[in-house]
């Protein structure tokens, strides 16, 4: 089963931490993705830029309206995420509770099983 | 020979070599690959040379023969006397079939469910990485180092090589036909994506079931799962819509419902039902007749469908035997006595908001009349399922019912 677990970050949060805190995020996460690559259970995880940086794009009446900044105002954002095929619901949670931000008072990871796959099959 | 002969004969041949490579020297991540050399050079030479007289021996000389390269190799250091092992290689191999000894160990009980699977398609299937990558959705290289991780564990495991032996044995072929089965229902409720390369899936283990049947053909449960397959599969062409939507049982032309396939099934399952004791497999199998048997959905034997749930729920109880006992049971006794049966379901943790309880519940609202309970459930059903076709599905029937 394919899970996305996406990294709801609030960047407040991540200011105030030590550097040795961010750090540690830092090495958790190679450590975590390390071990995923080598169970086979990982497909892919990318991380995104600041929401600042962020476009939102809406058509009205055929024409683009583009407005700089995320979707929503909102004290997190999507900061990332895993793509995993692993075995069941169960385990994509216990991989979950491996990732350093759910450890972290303020973040936290969230799991949704993927129900439409496609696009990948001539990588 | 044709090529495409020489390649159906190379993946029969392939897991019996693996299997005798195995069970002679033991080391499953260096056999493997010594026989997929043996391949790679045979689907060169043999077309082009003709097909040896003895193609297994053949694969088998060629795979030892690489194998001790590869081992002398490691132990470049060593003295010659390894060069001697060459020789010991019988050009005579004895005519038994070691496939069933490697099911067993790909289907190791360290190993989880979806490694079993990939092993089993590798190693037994003769499947590419790639092809098995594919009809997985998942990127090779995840596949690659599933099946690399399976490999090692197996080694770690320590694991005797040499058949299993009496109450183990039955415990690890019901693995293995639990892995059969999941790869079957792997490619048989494709949803989405590539389909075709997913119902290669249920093809392939239709030919896996059939070659662990042929080694097995006293075993009921063997019988009982290769005709529950053939059953099953002899209604894929009915299942969905040209446009990929699915069709539900009492909906399907039946006309296109594969006799063939429902004749073999058929006579399998009475076969596997005369067996001294009764196990799940052909009690399923011997439902999916029933619905075979009838030339019209309303020619169903609603009584002996419910009275063969009646049987597995007992020697193997289970909260989905007990929801399709309910649509049976609705059918004999009225909508009422179904969901009377349904609701002894609820809070029952394992099933409690699964999408199949909801939808079965929505189908037997609707046929009580009660069409707001109905169109709920249909909606709730439709939100928790993962399947794309079986969404689309739900939600026409919610619509359909709206009060």
């Amino acid at each position: 089963m394919k899970f996305l677990i996406g990294l709801h970050i609030n960047p407040a949060v991540i200011d105030a931490l030590t550097d040795d805190e961010k750090a540690a995020i830092g090495e958790g996460h190679s450590r975590f993705i390390e071990a995923l690559k080598e169970s086979g259970e990982l497909i892919i995880t990318q991380a995104l830029v600041d929401p600042s940086q962020a476009a939102v794009v809406r058509v009205r009446n055929g024409q683009p309206v583009v407005t700089d900044g995320p979707f929503l105002e909102s004290k997190e954002y999507l900061g990332g995420f895993y793509l995993l095929d692993c075995e069941n619901k169960e385990r994509a949670i216990e991989l979950a509770r491996q990732i350093p931000d759910t450890a972290i008072e303020g973040l936290g990871v969230e799991v949704r099983q993927v129900m439409f796959s496609d696009g990948q099959l001539e990588a | 020979m044709t090529a495409p002969a020489i390649e159906d004969l190379l993946r029969e041949l392939t897991p019996q070599v693996l299997g005798t490579l195995v069970r002679r020297y033991g080391r499953f991540e260096g056999c493997e690959d010594a026989v997929q050399e043996a391949v790679l050079a045979a689907t060169v030479q043999w077309p082009a040379e003709g097909v040896p007289e003895h193609p297994r021996g053949w694969l088998v000389t060629v795979a030892s023969r690489r194998l001790i390269d590869q081992l002398r190799s490691d132990r470049a250091r060593r003295e010659r006397e390894s060069a001697t092992a060459a020789e010991v290689v019988p050009e005579d191999v004895p005519d038994t079939d070691d496939t069933l000894l490697l099911l067993f160990l790909c289907c190791h009980p360290t190993l989880t469910a979806a490694s079993q699977t990939a092993l089993t398609l590798r190693a037994v299937g003769g499947l590419t990485t790639v092809e098995i990558a594919r009809a997985f959705l998942v990127p090779e290289a995840t596949m690659a180092a599933r099946i690399s991780r399976a490999k090692q564990r197996i080694k770690a495991a320590g694991s005797s090589f040499a058949p299993p032996v009496g109450a183990e044995r039955e415990e690890r072929l019901r693995v293995v036909l639990h892995v059969l089965y999941l790869i079957f229902n792997e490619g048989y409720t494709a949803s989405s994506g590539s389909e075709l390369h997913r119902a290669d899936l249920a093809r392939e283990a239709i030919r896996l079931t059939r070659t662990v049947h042929a080694q097995l053909p006293d075993d009921s449960e063997v019988t009982g799962l290769l005709a529950l397959m053939l059953l099953t599969h002899s209604r894929r062409a009915a299942r969905t819509t040209a446009a990929g939507d699915l069709v539900p049982l009492d909906e399907q032309d039946r006309t296109t419902w594969d006799r063939a396939l429902i004749d073999e099934g058929t006579a399998l399952t009475k076969e596997s039902l005369a067996a001294p004791a009764l196990g799940p497999y052909p009690l399923q199998a011997a439902i999916a007749a029933t619905h075979a048997d009838a030339a019209t959905a309303e020619e169903t034997d609603w009584q002996q469908v419910h009275a063969l749930y009646l049987i597995l729920e007992r020697i193997a109880p289970n909260p989905m035997v007990t929801l399709n006992r309910a649509i049976a049971l609705a059918e004999t006794d009225g909508p009422r006595a179904g969901l009377d049966l349904l609701s002894t379901l609820d809070g029952d943790q394992r099933i409690d908001a699964h999408h199949r309880l909801l939808s079965v519940r929505a189908h037997l609202r609707e046929k009580a009349g009660d069409s707001a309970g109905a169109h709920e459930d249909y909606r709730r059903a439709a939100r928790s399922t993962a399947s794309l076709a079986e969404q689309r599905y739900l939600e026409s029937r919610a619509r359909r019912v709206r009060p």
